[in-house]
């Protein structure tokens, strides 16, 4: 309850002054509707999959809310399991607004499918949630969203979104507590940043590795080794381990444990 | 008469009336407790040191040598749990060479709260101060601004609440040695897994009449799994700009080079690091 009126930096809020006023002066009352919840998430596309990843753990300051709060979500398919559902949409942030996101975005989903007779392309989808977003421009939605699916052309698609609707297509993109300590990693190991060849020249002649899509077994082994260490550095991060791995053939959901300290 | 004094309740209600904000207490993340026993008494500490959101070290240590017969756990800025139990240490040595006497576990407190007390809460150390004496054994916690308090077990630090849940449950009067250890630790575990200013091992000091036993990392329950890939980069990877050789005749003379006779490496201080 005392989150309700607390600034982000402080454990306890109230809606009054810190400095001692008289009663006539004009005082400032101040409301936070937002909370941190911690955790992150990931996600890397490949040549004919999307790999999407979050932790489980769900926080507030020091406190573990539950140690078992999924930030990945099927959008669209059938009914409330989503069967058949080919998009999938994570969020880390604030995760009442992760949550109401996921409900309004999986609505629409389902509703341009009643009214078109077609699923929605992830392309088309990405762009409705980018509308979404900017449409609580000046009341936003508290949450960093990436978007993962198999574009029309079969090749794994990843959209990754600010809280108020920038958007963009991306390989690879970390978001969360951990982002800072997982991004650099995986600019270095699935785009190859800082690679260079052996022997191919002198100095500032050394050619850079060109980055090439990985396979799907070696981008699973990366993506738990980013949650395994960020776990180590990140007190907010930890207890289980989300996957979804998207192909042509559809969503398959892995978790895994995660150290719980 | 006795009983408490209420006579600031009004003037304080008033002054929040106005405006003016409750004290706010703080304390960075670690959980230190301390139980006595039947002979002796244990503290116990966890050993991750955090700045923020990031823990900064993974395995700290947050048991104090005071005497050979006193030790602490410390909670709060590391810095000064640090550099008061290393102040207080000194004095106390120099206390019982002048006195030629054993140094007693109230002194410590004593010394260490008027110390506190004169930094007004500037001096962030948060403790659980334990030893052995010719008087028997003590336990104490000493916070920033000073007060002090002595009980059968105590906690302290931002994992203290789980860490008192354990003990309400399950402290019984005239422990066991070993069944202090084993409250202790569970206690320690408990801000461990519960608390995210707390985290990796539990450190345990026993302290007995006859001697005192540190037993560093005596439950790890957080050891990390081994990476799936490899991460070592093929030699030539990383670009060279330029490069310089320093002979051995230009070095010497900024510092003396010894030869080493069988071209092992000498092994400096082992370090923990992640392969």
């Amino acid at each position: 309850m005392a989150g309700m009126f607390a600034g982000p930096q402080e454990m306890m809020g109230y809606s009054f002054n810190t400095a001692p006023t008289s009663a006539s002066e004009p005082r400032q009352h101040s409301f936070y509707p937002y909370t941190d919840n911690g955790g992150s998430t990931l996600g890397i596309s490949g040549a004919d999959f999307t790999i999407m990843a979050g932790d489980t753990r769900s926080t507030s300051g020091y406190s573990i809310n539950s140690r078992h709060v999924p930030k990945l979500f099927l959008i669209g398919g059938e009914g409330p399991k989503n069967k058949g559902a080919r998009i999938v949409l994570s969020v880390v942030g604030f995760a009442a607004d992760g949550d109401a996101l996921k409900e309004k975005l999986d609505k629409e989903v389902k509703m341009y499918k009643y009214q078109h007779g077609k699923p929605m392309t992830v392309s088309a989808c990405a762009q409705r949630l980018s509308h979404i977003l900017y449409n609580k421009r000046f009341f936003p939605y508290y949450v960093h969203a990436i978007l993962g699916g198999i574009d029309e052309e079969g090749k794994g698609a990843l959209y990754s979104y600010d809280p108020v609707g920038s958007y963009e297509r991306e390989q690879c993109r970390a978001a969360g507590a951990a982002s800072s300590l997982i991004m650099p990693f995986l600019d270095n190991q699935v785009n190859f940043k800082n690679h260079h060849i052996p022997g191919s020249g002198e100095g500032h002649d050394l050619k850079p590795v060109v980055a090439t899509p990985l396979p799907k077994e070696t981008v699973i082994e990366l993506v738990r080794d980013a949650f395994t260490s960020a776990v180590e550095r990140h007190i907010e991060v930890g207890d289980g381990l989300q996957m979804m791995i998207l192909t042509k053939d559809g969503v398959e959901e892995q978790l895994l444990p995660l150290k719980k300290d | 008469m006795g009983g408490f004094d209420f006579s600031n309740h009004s003037r304080n209600a008033a002054l929040h009336a106005q405006g003016f904000p409750l004290p706010t207490a703080t304390s960075t993340g670690t959980t230190i407790v301390g139980c006595l026993f039947d002979g002796g008494v244990v503290i116990a500490a966890d050993t991750r040191a955090t700045s923020g959101p990031i823990v900064a070290d993974k395995n700290c240590e947050k048991l104090h040598f005071i005497t050979p017969q006193i030790w602490c756990a410390g909670a709060g800025t590391a810095a000064d749990t640090e550099f008061t139990t290393s102040l207080i240490s000194s004095n106390l040595e120099l206390h019982s060479l002048s006195t030629g006497r054993q140094p007693r576990v109230v002194t410590c407190m004593t010394m260490l709260k008027q110390h506190l007390f004169r930094y007004q809460g500037h001096i962030g150390a948060y403790l659980v101060v334990a030893g052995c004496d010719p008087t028997g054994a003590h336990l104490f916690t000493v916070h920033a601004h000073g007060s002090t308090d002595k009980l059968p077990y105590v906690t302290m630090g931002s994992g203290s609440l789980a860490a008192m849940s354990v003990f309400e449950t399950a402290w019984k009067g005239n422990m066991t040695r070993q069944g202090a250890v084993d409250l202790c630790s569970e206690a320690i575990k408990a801000g461990i897994f519960n608390d995210l200013g707390s985290g990796s091992n539990v450190d345990v000091c026993i302290i007995t009449p006859e001697k005192a036993t540190l037993l560093r990392n005596h439950i790890t329950p957080n050891e990390r799994e081994k990476k799936m890939r490899d991460y070592r980069f093929k030699k030539g990877t990383t670009a060279v700009l330029n490069q310089k050789i320093i002979t051995r005749a230009d070095i010497s003379k900024y510092v003396t080079v010894h030869e080493l006779d069988d071209g092992t490496p000498v092994a400096a201080e082992k370090m923990d690091v992640d392969t």
